[in-house]
């Protein structure tokens, strides 16, 4: 919900920039529209939330994607906050199991894509044991090129399909 | 990928299958003018009621010119088509340029069989060069056709074709409900014929004939984890190997049919492993702690190439089979993966990057000489003729994934478009045991 508001918020600034520009910029045009995307700041911050706390928008359990550099097992530095939410929720919720899937974009050969994918996955399992999930609530799936999320040959595919996902049967 | 022809070879040539099945269209995009001409008559069957299902000489004809080494003579282009060497007028044929020429006939035999009867000229000299009265029954008249094939390359070559081989292939199609079925197929190495051997709704990768040509070893996805299958092809029948935590994958017959190697990562990160298929025990080969996958026998039995990131990149390397110190084999360009051996031992072919492309090539193992045999962006699965002549792969023809094959030295390549959905993972299969 509150990423939702801000991606509006920058929606708004975005236009209100362009429109900056377009009117010649300097003048005072585009401030209705910055004060508009102010007002909105601070509400709803997701504490009232009462569905499933792995599906909680604000919380970062709701992310159980995350994306990969080519032909890099190494897990960014944007998803580390991400990891950590989920490895302490296993900690918590010692009956609760995920299977860590790991999977590759297209290129190369399918064989060592199934490996490299197995490599993503198991980077991420040992991330969520270091938060103190245990070795048989996890279990990694190396699933190679073999089911991408986008179709297509080029980056815009390849980056959606370079990715290791958080599947929680259970849930 | 639709490139320029540089020579005089351009032949399409196009097969319809019966109303139900999928239609087949293999496209020669680039061939060789030294390409032999030759010219086969169709066969007279005027002694058979009711006619025959398979144009035999349509066949043989086809199967020639898709090796690349011939040139069919297009029957519009016939003056004559003579069926008894007396009809044979060989100043006819000298006159259109034409090497060697092949005439034919099939007739009832006593038991109700039929006989086809096929003669093989050199036009110059204007001699017979072999001859063959083969027993057919109606529905085997196209497995005939190959074998006049492989007969006819032969004798012409000196090399044994591989007309009367197999392929097999992943072939996978997304459905109106966002699921995608996934198939293993066989067919004729036309294309003819295709069988459907399993299917699933979770993927189906890396087929592997045995030696023998009766089984095929396979991984599957079914119930979420990778394990691997081998089922005999007569019966359907299939059995799960033990499988194990991680990877169950890359399956490879050795050369005497005892053997599988194979990639788990039971024990850490992906190694190869040597199944006995007598004793149902596993043995590690590799141990190390990078990727080690895609593994293949030597024609003897005695070496095993494999994929490994060991030093920073994918390349390949080679292991004695009994185990020991692994050597690296490639060392041009940084992405060498998927080898496998030529049936002579000689040369490796593997998907190798350059500039980003990912390309079929081949490795001459005395000489080093890598040879980039094909232009796609994302070329992959090679796979050896059993005769060598040939490396089928999978190629992307514009948004989706196609058959191609090419000459081992690169002069030939064609595409194999079969209908529907994406087709890849081809894998050749041995000559069939006789």
């Amino acid at each position: 919900m509150k990423t939702y508001q801000k991606l509006i918020v920058s929606l708004f600034l975005s236009s209100a920039l362009a429109g900056c520009s377009m009117f010649g910029g300097g003048e005072e045009t585009a401030g209705e529209g910055m004060n508009g995307g102010a007002s909105t700041n601070g509400v709803d911050d997701g504490s009232n939330y009462s569905g499933h706390p792995l599906d909680n928008p604000s919380s970062p359990l709701s992310t159980k994607v995350i994306y990969f550099a080519f032909d890099s097992s190494a897990v960014e530095p944007q998803y580390e906050a991400v990891l950590a939410a989920h490895g302490a929720y296993l900690a918590a919720n010692t009956d609760v199991s995920v299977f860590v899937e790991g999977h590759a974009d297209e290129r190369g050969t399918r064989e060592y894509n199934v490996a490299l994918s197995e490599k993503r996955a198991k980077t991420v399992q040992n991330l969520l044991s270091l938060q103190g999930a245990s070795g048989n609530q996890t279990e990694a799936v190396a699933m190679g090129e073999e089911k991408p999320v986008a179709v297509g040959h080029d980056e815009s595919a390849w980056h959606l399909n370079r990715r290791v996902e958080l599947i929680y049967p259970a849930h | 990928m639709q490139r320029v022809i540089k020579s005089a070879l351009i032949l399409s040539i196009m097969f319809s299958f019966s109303a139900f099945s999928a239609a087949l269209k293999i496209e020669i995009t680039q061939g060789i003018s030294s390409a032999q001409p030759i010219t086969v008559v169709p066969f007279s069957s005027v002694q058979i009621v009711g006619g025959l299902p398979v144009d035999i000489a349509q066949v043989v004809s086809d199967d020639l010119a898709r090796s690349g080494r011939f040139k069919s003579l297009s029957r519009l282009d016939m003056l004559s088509k003579p069926s008894t060497a007396e009809q044979v007028n060989f100043r006819n044929w000298q006159a259109l340029g034409q090497d060697n020429l092949v005439i034919g006939k099939i007739v009832p035999d006593a038991n109700g069989m039929l006989l086809v009867q096929f003669q093989l000229f050199d036009v110059y000299k204007g001699e017979q060069l072999t001859g063959f009265s083969i027993p057919a029954s109606r529905s085997g008249l196209r497995g005939v056709a190959h074998r006049i094939s492989d007969l006819i390359y032969e004798k012409l070559t000196g090399q044994k074709g591989a007309f009367s081989t197999r392929m097999a292939y992943i072939t996978s199609m997304r459905e109106a409900n966002g699921k995608t079925e996934y198939k293993i197929q066989v067919a004729d190495a036309d294309g003819y014929g295709a069988k459907t051997i399993v299917t699933s709704s979770e993927p189906l990768m890396s087929p592997s004939w045995s030696p023998r040509g009766d089984k095929l070893s396979y991984v599957s996805y079914e119930g979420r984890r990778s394990s691997i299958y081998t089922q005999t092809l007569r019966t359907g029948q299939r059995e799960k190997l033990r499988s194990f935590k991680g990877i169950n994958g890359a399956p490879s017959w050795s050369p005497d049919g005892s053997q599988l190697a194979l990639t788990l990562s039971k024990d850490g990160s992906a190694d190869i492993y040597i199944y006995n298929v007598i004793t149902r025990s596993f043995r590690r080969l590799t141990r190390s702690y990078a990727i080690d996958t895609e593994p293949d026998w030597s024609p003897d039995g005695r070496q095993i190439i494999f994929t490994s990131d060991r030093g920073g990149k994918p390349q390949i390397y080679k292991i004695s089979a009994n185990g020991g110190q692994a050597g690296r084999v490639t060392f041009e360009g940084s992405y060498n993966a998927r080898a496998s051996y030529s049936p002579d031992g000689k040369n490796i072919t593997m998907v190798h990057r350059v500039n980003g492309q990912y390309r079929i090539a081949t490795l001459d193992l005395k000489t080093g000489f890598t040879n980039i045999l094909t232009d796609g962006r994302l070329d992959e699965s090679p796979s050896y003729a059993p005769n060598g002549s040939m490396i089928l792969y999978s190629t992307n023809d514009g948004l989706k994934s196609i058959l191609a094959a090419v000459s081992s030295d690169g002069k030939v390549r064609q595409k194999l478009r079969l209908q529907g959905g994406e087709v890849r993972e081809p894998a050749w299969s041995p000559y069939k045991a006789r």
